[in-house]
Order: C-alpha cells, then structure tokens, then sequence
C-alpha cells in the first residue's frame, strides 16, 4: 500500500465560549500516491478544517492520521514544521506571498528552511517559475502581477521542494473563471506529470472536474467519495 | 541562515525608516550617554590620581594646630607651634627618609610692569625631594644660601609665564614683597593639586629667608608644617603614631592636654579622594544607564508591534517550513541590528560630546577604549534582552492561528 495519507477516525472540535464546535466527525479516509482529490461540502462542513490537519497546521482532538505512512499525531511543534517542510505544499485562497519580496525570493522560502544554500536556491526557483510560465519575472514584486500570477507564484513555491503532497484551499476562490480554469490546467498537469498528490478545496463543480476523485463532506462527516463524473450535486438548501 | 536573516531584518527595517530610525535613536542616546558619562567619570578619576601623584609618595603632612572634630584649630593667637628643629628630630625617627619644615603665606611678586599675586613657600630642598619635583631649568638652594637666609627664588611655571612670558627667569631679579630676590631655578611643570588649584602658581624660597624677610614677624622660628616622606607604604602608620609621640614630648605637653599639631597620612587622604570618584563614576554610568535602559523598552515596544503586523507573515513562514528558532531568529537579528546600530552612532556622539565638553567646559573627559568596546556589546544585550520577548511571542504563535490572523 501507498498511501500519503490515511485517517482512522479523525474527530476535531473547537473550543467556543458555548462549549465545544464540533468540525470534523470520526473520519475515515485513505489518499494513494498521485491521487487529485478534490473536496467539496457546504460552506461550515469542516473542509478548511480537514485541510489545516492534513497540513499538520493543527492537530485534530482524536483519532489517527498517518502522514507518508508516519503517525503526525504527538509529534512536536518543530518535528511538524520539519514535516510541513519536507512533505507539504500549501496553496492559499489569497496567495499569501510575501509583497516584498521578488518572486524568486518568495519561491525560494521554503528552501530557506531546508537551509539550501543560497546559490543552489535561486536557481531552484527559477527553474520552477520557468515551468509555470513567469521565468521572466524573477525580480517583480508580487503587487506588480495579476491575481493568476500570483497564484502560480504560488504553486511555484508549494513544489520547490518537491513535495509528496499539495494542499489547495480554495485556490481559485480569488480568481475569475478563465484563470481560474488555468491554475486547475496547471495543478493537473503537475499532477500528472511529476505524480504529486494534490488536495485542493472548491465551491465550483467545475473545478472539482478536473480532480479524479471526489470527497464531499457534510456536517463533519463524509458523503460521498468516489468518481468526479459520477457526483450528482446535492441541491443546495434553502435558508 | 544569519547571513539570510540579516538580509531580511534589513528589509523589513527598510519598509519601516522612519520607524526603525527613532527606535534607533533611543538606543543612539542612550550609549551616548553612557560613553560621556563614564569618560567624565574616567576623567575626574585620572584627574584625581594625577594630583595624588604629583602629591609625592608616602607622605605625611604635620600642620600646626591641634586638628579635633575634624577641624584644623589654630592655637591662641595664631602661634605656630612646630619648628624647624621639630622637622630635623622626625627626619632621624626610624621609618622616615626626609622631613621638610615650611611656612607659606600670599605674596606679590613684580618684575618690571608685570605684577602677579601667588603663593611663597620657605623651605629646604628636601621639599622638592619629597613632593617628587624636578627643576626644569636652573638650581636648586644651596647650603650657604639655606643657612644665611639669602634672597634667592626658585619659581613654578605659572609665576614665569606671567612674569616672563617665554623668556628664560633663571638668573634674572625680581621684587618679592618689595625686596629684590634671584631666581636661580625654574620648576617643571606638576599640574593641578586635588583641590583643583595649580601648583605651579608658587615661587619657593629658603626657609629661614621667609622667615626673616618675607613674612614679617609671624613665623619667628616657626614653621606651619612639616612635610614627612616615610621609606615605603607599610612604614606610614608607625611612623604616624611616632611622630605623634615624639613631638608632644618635644612640646611638653601634658598627659591630658590636646596635641598642639596634627599629622595627616596623605594616603588615607588619596584613598577617600579616590573612592568618591570612583563612587562619582559609578553614579554617573547609572544615571547614563537608565536612558539606555528606556532605549531598550521602546525597542521592545516596536517590536511586539512589528511582531502583530507580522502575524500573517509569520503564519506563512511556518507553512513554509520555517522552525520556531528560524521565527526567533528572525525577529531577534532585527532588534540586535537596530540597538547596534544606534549603538555604534551613539559611540560616535558620545565621543564627540566628550570632546566638546572637554573643549567647551574644560571638563575633564578621558576618553578610554573599555567603556566604548563596552557600550557596543551592552547595545547588543539590550538588543537581545528586549528583543528576546516580542521574538518568543512570534515564534510560540500556532501557524494555524497566525494564518488565520486579519491584520
Ligand atoms: N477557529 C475556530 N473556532 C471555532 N469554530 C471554528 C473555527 N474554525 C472553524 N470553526 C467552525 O468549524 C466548522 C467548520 O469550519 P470550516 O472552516 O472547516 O468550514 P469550511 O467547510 O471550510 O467552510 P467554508 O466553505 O465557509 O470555508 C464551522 O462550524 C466553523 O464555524
Ligand atoms: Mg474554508
């Protein structure tokens, strides 16, 4: 088996002044090597949730989760950036490039903290913002440039380290539909052509095509999970 | 890593100038203040020590008058009570090497159109022994001028520049309180006494020519002290307490009555002298380190500040990768760039004020390489010290928290 990742039961609440939120209820889900998973769910049913844990950005309040076959659960603070580093691409909704700094600069962040030297870093970077098409624009600050371009700046640096695993919440929330069609292109053919697992999050069935697999949540707990193209979206409830 | 740290902190001071820059000039007063205090202090020690020196060594001071309550009292009338036979017996006391009797008293000193007021001293030429002072020109008192009393003069600096301007005194005649007297010697220069006075602003005569001539009829056969110089340091206080018993019994003073002298150990004086300068130098350092300590709260204040702007930033660092000390590291290098910067300045201006308030106040301000090395690496602690909190803060922030974070 090659999973990247497994949950068994996977319980997250929030602590609120009114007592405990539950977010995500006794999960149980395996993603193999190479998948493109997309999740969707209502807003509230725990989707950002289930990615901040997959992320190793928070920790889940129960039950198991095996990262590349490691149990994450108790490890410590640096122990999970050393993971985060090593493992994980994230990509955000709102980029969250550092306004700054060039775009090689943001590219090579990560490898900042790999403590990859400094040369060997920059032509990292510009090789990888070669491949998502802004090998011209190493010195540009990430104001000067469109929303999709800040957005491949993005996944540009979510795979400079090459990484088992992209994780993309909402990705093209921020982008309208044309560029946001190109980000998916491009998410796909990462996909397929380096063998990168990618998670990404979406409201949009349109995106969500371009996923071979399909998780949608509701309430904390999984609905469906299976083909893409054999997903029939529920109506969406009236308020 | 530090070498990318550095980098960044430099950015990120130079997206906040304005910012960074009286953050800086906290830190900038503060080691100013501190280099100038404590070269003032620096300053007045050596001040203190130089006249100490210039004093002689391992002297001892006897002065006429009993000395009770800590008050030089004079005895009725004003009648001196120590002689120059006094000074000869506490010469053969064990432990002593030279004993010079001396009367001293105001006079005016004229040679031509130039008239000047200082200070006579009637001695012997063991004086000069004692008070460790060379003749720059000239020579010293000799045996018959000593015995008969003649009107010869050895002068200090101050008098021959008033006097003479640049010309060489020795050999020329000048009027002392109308009589005419030689100048055979010209006294090298001895600098500031510990009260702040000059000692050059004196003409030295022979004892007994004072004693007959100068001062009228004050001091008949009398001396108003007798400067001692014992062999070494450890011989002082014995020779203290002889001195002590040896003259009463020489005055005939009753078991019950007060001496009618007092004998001052000049090192005790030199200690006490050099304690409160110490004392003063360390109050000043004080004072001086409490502005740097405000310097250092408000590099504290901007950097938790900067550390809550940052938040998001910090959340994707930690996203990124970035461990809790690369977090610290970040925030730290900032805080120790800005305090080593200002200071570095500070040194600057510190010297520079010294320097003025030498020139400008004739404060003394010496300037020493200790407290500058010092003051760089106290900027760096405080850099360190205040920074530490608002780093920690960062760096123990959930990522998840910090990207969540709406600035
Ligand atoms: N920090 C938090 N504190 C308390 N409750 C929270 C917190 N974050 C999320 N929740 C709650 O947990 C549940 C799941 O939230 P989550 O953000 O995972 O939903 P989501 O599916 O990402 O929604 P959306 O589509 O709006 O982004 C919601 O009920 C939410 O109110
Ligand atoms: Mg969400």
């Amino acid at each position: 088996m090659n999973a990247v990742v497994t949950l068994h039961g996977l319980y997250k609440d929030y602590e609120t002044d009114a007592g405990p939120v539950p977010a995500l209820r006794y999960l149980d889900l395996s993603i193999e090597a190479g998948e493109f998973v997309a999740i969707m769910g209502p807003s509230g049913s725990g989707k950002s949730t289930l990615m901040n844990l997959l992320g190793c950005l928070d920790v889940a309040t129960s039950g198991e989760y095996l990262l590349n076959g490691r149990d994450v659960g108790g490890l410590s603070q640096n122990e999970l950036a050393e993971v985060r580093s090593s493992v994980i691409g994230f990509v955000f909704q709102g980029f969250n490039l550092l306004p700054r700094a060039s775009l090689a600069t943001n590219v090579a962040l990560p490898l900042v903290y790999q403590r990859v030297e400094r040369r060997a870093r920059r032509e990292r970077a510009a090789a990888i913002l070669q491949q998502v098409g802004l090998g011209d624009r190493l010195d540009s600050l990430p104001p000067r440039i469109s929303g999709g371009q800040q957005q491949r700046v993005a996944i540009a640096r979510a795979l400079v380290t090459n990484p088992r695993l992209i994780l993309a919440d909402e990705p093209t929330g921020n982008l309208d539909s044309v560029t946001g069609r190109e980000i998916m292109t491009l998410f796909q053919r990462i996909n397929r052509d380096s063998g990168i697992s990618i998670i990404l999050v979406t409201h949009d069935l349109n995106v969500a095509h371009y996923a071979t697999r399909l998780v949608y949540l509701v309430d904390g707990t999984i609905q469906y999970d299976g083909a893409v193209a054999e997903f029939h979206e529920p109506a969406p409830e009236l308020p | 890593m530090i070498l990318f740290s550095l980098l960044e902190a430099l950015q990120a001071m130079a997206a906040n100038r304005l910012r960074t820059l009286l953050t800086a000039m906290g830190i900038m007063i503060g080691v100013a203040a501190v280099v100038l205090m404590v070269s003032i202090g620096e300053g007045t020690q050596k001040q203190v020590t130089d006249s100490i020196k210039s004093m002689g060594a391992n002297m001892l001071v006897v002065r006429s008058g009993s000395h009770s309550h800590g008050g030089v009292r004079g005895g009725a009338g004003g009648v001196q009570s120590l002689t120059e036979q006094d000074a000869h017996a506490i010469a053969l006391l064990p432990g002593a090497l030279l004993a010079a009797p001396m009367v001293q008293s105001g006079v005016q000193v004229v040679y031509g159109p130039n008239n000047w007021g200082t200070t006579a001293i009637g001695t012997t030429a063991d004086y000069l022994q004692i008070r460790n002072w060379e003749l720059a020109s000239g020579r010293d008192f000799s045996d018959s001028e000593m015995q008969s009393g003649m009107r010869v003069a050895m002068i200090g600096q101050d008098v021959a520049s008033e006097l003479f301007g640049r010309d060489d005194p020795v050999g020329r005649m000048m009027r002392i309180q109308q009589s005419p007297f030689r100048i055979i010697g010209l006294l090298s220069i001895k600098g500031q006494s510990l009260d702040g006075r000059s000692q050059d602003d004196a003409i030295l005569v022979p004892l007994r020519t004072a004693q007959r001539q100068l001062f009228g009829s004050r001091f008949q056969g009398s001396v108003s002290f007798i400067m001692v110089q014992a062999v070494d340091d450890a011989a002082m206080t014995p020779l203290q307490r002889n001195i002590g018993l040896l003259l009463r019994q020489r005055h005939h003073l009753a078991d019950k009555a007060d001496d009618d002298f007092s004998v001052t150990n000049m090192a005790e004086v030199t200690e006490t002298a050099s304690q409160i300068t110490g004392m003063l130098s360390i109050l000043l350092g004080a004072i001086a380190s409490i502005s740097l300590f405000v310097g250092g709260i408000g590099i504290m204040n901007i950097m938790i500040v900067s550390v809550t702007e940052r938040t998001r930033e910090i959340g994707i660092r930690m996203a990124l990768g970035a461990r809790r000390s690369d977090i610290m590291l970040q925030f730290l290098m900032e805080s120790v760039i800005i305090t080593v910067a200002g200071g570095v300045v500070g040194i600057f201006a510190g010297i520079g004020l010294s320097l003025l308030a030498s020139e400008m106040f004739g404060i003394w301000a010496v300037i020493t390489p200790m407290p500058i090395v010092l003051a760089f690496f106290v900027s760096m602690a405080v850099g360190v010290f205040f920074g530490l909190y608002p780093a920690r803060k960062a760096a123990l922030m959930r990522p998840i928290d910090a990207l969540r974070y709406q600035g």
